[in-house]
């Protein structure tokens, strides 16, 4: 096979047996790999209704077909499982340099199954595969461990770990790679850690075969100068990062505050992409071959590290009430440490503030410390608490849904199907709405990012208070986004690249035969397919929804003033759009129709 | 009559952050991009009082002006 390395690792923790085996390649073409292909690979081999901590369950850990070959940010890898926060499908996706380094070492993933007795981590040099023992990491911070494993294995390998959240199976645990690039959502770290598997080093020196070299090259090369010369792609991600989005969503009166009791905060520039730009930046960090360098490399203290994203300073920032960037960058490095998701750990001690504000949480609970909205202080404190499932942290740890049914108020979690819902306030962008609520893993923003058309214009604008259009602009960007994630692509790659240019890569890595129409129906595919996966898990049709705040109060102050989301006009016609009955299940059709069986 | 403008990511960079400006009756938003000489390539996104706007919207007093360059994020 091109562009895939055509073989796979199996590793059993209980039994510390490996084999390699061979890539199934019909479906890596029906499924294209990454998030699709392994969704498909562990439906094969899992039951549906497994609990996620049980032994049966299996992690896989997965690259695309363009991941770590000559195309602009083919960095990714996914980390598929059932995810123990939301019961649904996850496919969390993360950037860095692990996943390539997996096809330099001949492998287009890894399942690995069972449950070591005692902490392990797998090293993985070529054909030599091992299972250590990880004692001595065993309760390590993320980047000690990470340079202590290399020290250990090679110097050159590349290490994805969990940290304490993982160990402790903290239901929103993070996997981390290369120490601050994290396979966030969905509480995978927490599977990790249930099977005692502390990390994967992975050394690779293998060049990734491809069909056609010379029109790979052409690709690659047209694909740079697109890259280069789309104002989003070539300047504004590459001078602010994705921060620069705490401004614009704050003037359009959509910054999720004080766990979205508001849709403006006052102090917003404070926590801008701009300010971290003038006050913390060092240098702009690149996941492998990216030619868009959107990370942050930033003053922490006295030392330095990687920086907030957008949704972090949101999470950390207005939906706490804080304006402080300084304890921003201090709690989002907590969080990486600990390998917690920065979205979900924010939202959840916003869910926690406002049932404190409310009377729920009483102050004998928490250790003489404060739960208050605008308290920057404690932040960073609760954050390893929760790392640690110390005193109050512990209920932290599982999520705001969870948190905030433990007192009766689970409508204050802002969640869909309980996993945390990030910045944007779908009362003031309609599609992005209906995204959140039709993402097969819960209050996900990057599953078709309507905030595109709806706020930055891109490809075209659409007005972001209109019902009009946007279930079918959903769909389509949610079946081209599973493909993207399902290549191996950033996601951002798309402010500039379409489905031909993606097809293109596709055909000149695989030899297989895509265009765009093609690309984005496989995308459909592994997007019906997640649904079907979520249906036999037992996720009710009925969970497509956004929480009550959303769809019943109006926003009070501000550009969106007035406004609630529309998800009773939107839903029925996203069904239809998509070919599903009228609750949202997949038609007989619709499946033979995509080729599901 | 007077207006509120602010200016974000790159537009910022020699210029200001927000500043209040009298401009005629009748005024556009073209107009004030031309006042402080921003080149209109640079325009992305335009909002007047937060909600997205043309170059050729006219403009009333105490609006708010919000003009960004290119950007993304996610
Ligand atoms: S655009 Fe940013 S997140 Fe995407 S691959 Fe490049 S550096 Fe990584």
């Amino acid at each position: 096979m091109y562009g895939y390395t055509g073989k796979y690792l199996r590793i059993n923790l209980t039994t510390g047996k490996i084999n390699v085996e061979l890539l199934n390649e019909k479906n890596a073409e029906n499924f294209i790999g990454g998030r699709g292909l392994g969704t498909k690979m562990y439906m094969d081999e899992v039951d549906p209704e497994i609990e996620p901590f049980s032994e049966d369950n299996k992690i896989l850990f997965v690259t695309g077909p363009v991941t770590g070959i000559s195309a602009p940010a083919g960095s990714r890898y996914m980390v598929v499982t059932k995810s123990p926060l939301s019961g649904t499908i996850a496919s969390s996706n993360s950037g860095g340099f692990w996943g390539p380094e997996l096809k330099f070492a001949g492998y287009d993933l890894i399942i690995v199954e069972g449950k070591s007795e005692k902490p392990v981590y797998i090293y993985i040099n070529n054909e030599h595969v091992e299972i250590r023992d990880a004692a001595e990491y065993w309760g390590g911070l993320v980047t000690d461990v990470t340079n202590r494993i290399k020290e250990a294995t090679d110097p050159k390998a590349k290490v994805l770990t969990i940290g304490p959240g993982g160990e402790n199976l903290s239901l929103i645990a993070s996997v981390m790679n290369e120490k601050d690039r994290a396979a966030g959502r969905s509480g995978v770290g927490a599977v990790m850690g249930s099977k005692n598997l502390k990390a994967i080093a992975v050394r690779g020196t293998n060049k990734v075969e491809v069909y056609d070299k010379e029109a790979l090259m052409k690709t690659y090369k047209e694909s740079l100068v697109k890259i280069k010369e789309n104002g989003v792609t070539g300047s504004g991600l590459p001078t602010y990062g994705t921060a620069v989005l705490v401004n614009i969503i704050n003037e359009a009166g959509m910054l999720p505050t004080n766990n979205f009791q508001l849709s403006q905060f006052a102090d917003a520039d404070d926590i801008s992409g701009e300010t971290l730009a003038d006050k913390f930046l060092i240098k702009n960090t690149a996941c492998y071959g990216c030619p868009i360098a959107c990370g942050r490399h930033v003053r922490i203290g006295d030392g330095e590290g990687g920086g907030p994203e957008y949704e972090t300073i949101w999470a950390f920032g207005s939906d706490l009430g804080i304006n402080d960037l300084n304890e921003i960058i201090l709690a989002n490095h907590m969080c990486n440490e600990m390998g917690i998701d920065t979205i979900s750990a924010g939202s959840t001690l916003a869910a926690a503030m406002e049932l404190y504000q409310r009377g729920y949480i009483k102050d004998e609970e928490l250790d003489g410390m404060k739960l208050e909205f605008g308290d920057a202080a404690s932040m960073t404190e609760w954050m390893r608490k929760t790392g640690l499932r110390e005193g109050f942290g512990d209920k932290i740890a599982l999520g705001s849904y969870r948190l905030a049914e433990s007192y009766g108020r689970s409508d204050l979690s802002m969640s869909v199907k309980k996993l945390e819902m990030p910045a944007y306030d779908p009362r003031g962008v309609q599609g992005q709405g209906l995204n959140y609520a039709t993402s097969n893993r819960g209050g996900c923003h990057v599953r078709g990012y309507m905030i595109s058309p709806e706020i930055l214009s891109l490809p075209q604008a659409l007005d972001r208070f209109e019902t009009k259009d946007k279930p079918v602009w959903t769909k389509i960007f949610q079946d081209l986004t599973a493909a993207i994630d399902s290549l191996g692509f950033c996601l951002f790659t798309s402010f500039a690249l379409g489905a031909d240019d993606y097809a293109e890569f596709m055909n000149a890595a695989t030899g297989m035969n895509f265009d765009g129409e093609s690309i984005l129906k496989a995308g459909e595919r592994i997007y019906n397919l997640e649904k079907l996966y979520n249906l036999e898990a037992g996720i009710a049709p009925s969970e497509d929804t956004l929480p009550p705040r959303l769809l019943n109060d109006a926003i009070e102050v501000g550009p969106s003033k007035g406004r609630v989301h529309e998800l009773g006009i939107l839903l029925p016609e996203y069904y239809s759009e998509r070919g599903w009955d009228s609750i949202g299940i997949p038609t007989e059709k619709k499946l033979k129709e995509l080729g599901i069986d | 009559m007077n207006v509120e403008v602010r200016l974000f990511a790159t537009l910022r960079l020699n210029r200001f952050k927000k500043d209040f400006m009298e401009v005629a009756e009748g005024s556009t938003c073209n107009d004030i991009i031309s006042i402080i000489g921003i080149d209109v390539n640079d325009v992305a996104i335009l909002m007047i009082n937060g909600i997205h706007s043309n170059l050729s919207d006219f403009i009333k007093d105490k609006d708010i002006i919000s003009i960004f360059p290119p950007v993304g994020g996610g």
